[in-house]
């Protein structure tokens, strides 16, 4: 598999994102903001997480206009693999491919820790090699990190399967960790093809680190 | 001309900063505010033969790019 990585300024997660593919066998290729296509041959890519242009105005609403960006839409478009990590997933609410917004954590604090997440939906590329209801320990960082969606999208989104993934305790039962509507903590878009989460499974590789949880999700992009 | 734009998370979705705020006014022993709502103010200077035209070009910039329609709402005033 061939995997694209974008890079705008303040990115700070593309050289872990880089390391967790090639680790898992494939080949990867950063791309600059200011490039407008996609190079050949790409199977998925990855709107790493950091800081585009400082989170200036709002997370990643200077990104979204980032040339690459037009590109990006048009693969996903098409019906290529997207996958929004942190600062990824603000950046593709934001450009309007996933649904939602990201808005400020309601304890104000910004969050760094492990945390539980409960697999909601396995019915998609990211997650088919995990089971519905299963509980994944996969670090968290952020400072919007809110998910807000109004009742009624939110509705159409549960029953398209497209809430993946939610905050849980061990036992899979949802708790509050930044005020996101129902607790949730990835979704995907309408046709599948588009994935965004807050937590970052690039950093779930290792037993040394505290969990290699994040294998399974982005092993899933494989098949 | 000078063009003020304010941004508000919409009425119904929880303003995490408005709350912190309101919190630590009653903390303070500041009594009746029922409520705190935090926004942000941009100030465009901006080139616009009338009124009008001042506010179709900042209503699209906000819409584009100054506000989150999905959270937020915003006002356009003309100085």
């Amino acid at each position: 598999m061939k995997v694209a990585v974008l890079r705008f300024p303040g990115t700070n997660c593309e050289f872990d994102t880089q390391y967790a593919f090639e680790k898992l066998g494939h080949e990867t290729e950063l791309v600059w903001h200011e490039e407008t296509t996609i190079p050949q041959g790409v199977d998925l890519i990855v709107v790493p997480g950091g800081f585009s242009y400082g989170d200036y105005l709002r997370s990643g609403s200077i990104a979204r206009f980032a040339p690459v960006m037009k590109a990006v839409k048009e693969y996903a478009d098409n019906g290529g693999k997207v996958l929004g990590i942190c600062n990824g997933f603000q950046i593709l609410t934001e450009a309007g491919l996933l649904p939602g917004a990201l808005k400020r954590n309601n304890n104000l604090h910004f969050i760094s820790k492990h945390q539980k997440l409960c697999v909601v939906n396995n019915d998609n590329a990211f997650l088919n090699k995990c089971e519905n209801g299963e509980v994944l320990n996969i670090p968290i960082a952020h400072a919007d990190g809110n998910y807000y969606i109004d009742d009624e999208s939110l509705a159409k989104m549960e029953e398209n399967g497209q809430v993946l993934l939610r905050y849980s305790d061990a036992e899979g039962n949802r708790v509050v960790v930044n005020g996101s509507v129902t607790s949730i903590a990835g979704v995907c878009n309408e046709t599948k093809n588009v994935f965004g989460l807050m937590p970052h499974p690039e950093r779930a590789l290792e037993t040394i680190l505290g969990s290699e949880d994040g294998i399974k999700m982005l092993q899933g992009f494989e098949a | 001309m000078k063009v003020i734009v304010n941004v508000f998370l919409k009425e119904g979705v929880l303003d995490p900063q408005g709350k912190a705020a309101h919190h630590a006014l009653t903390s303070l022993g500041f009594e009746g505010v029922n409520d705190v709502r935090i926004g942000k103010q941009i100030v465009l200077d901006i080139d616009a033969s009338d009124k009008a035209e001042a506010e179709a070009k900042v209503k699209e910039m906000s819409e584009t790019l100054l506000a989150n329609t999905v959270i937020e709402d915003y006002s356009i005033e003309i100085a």
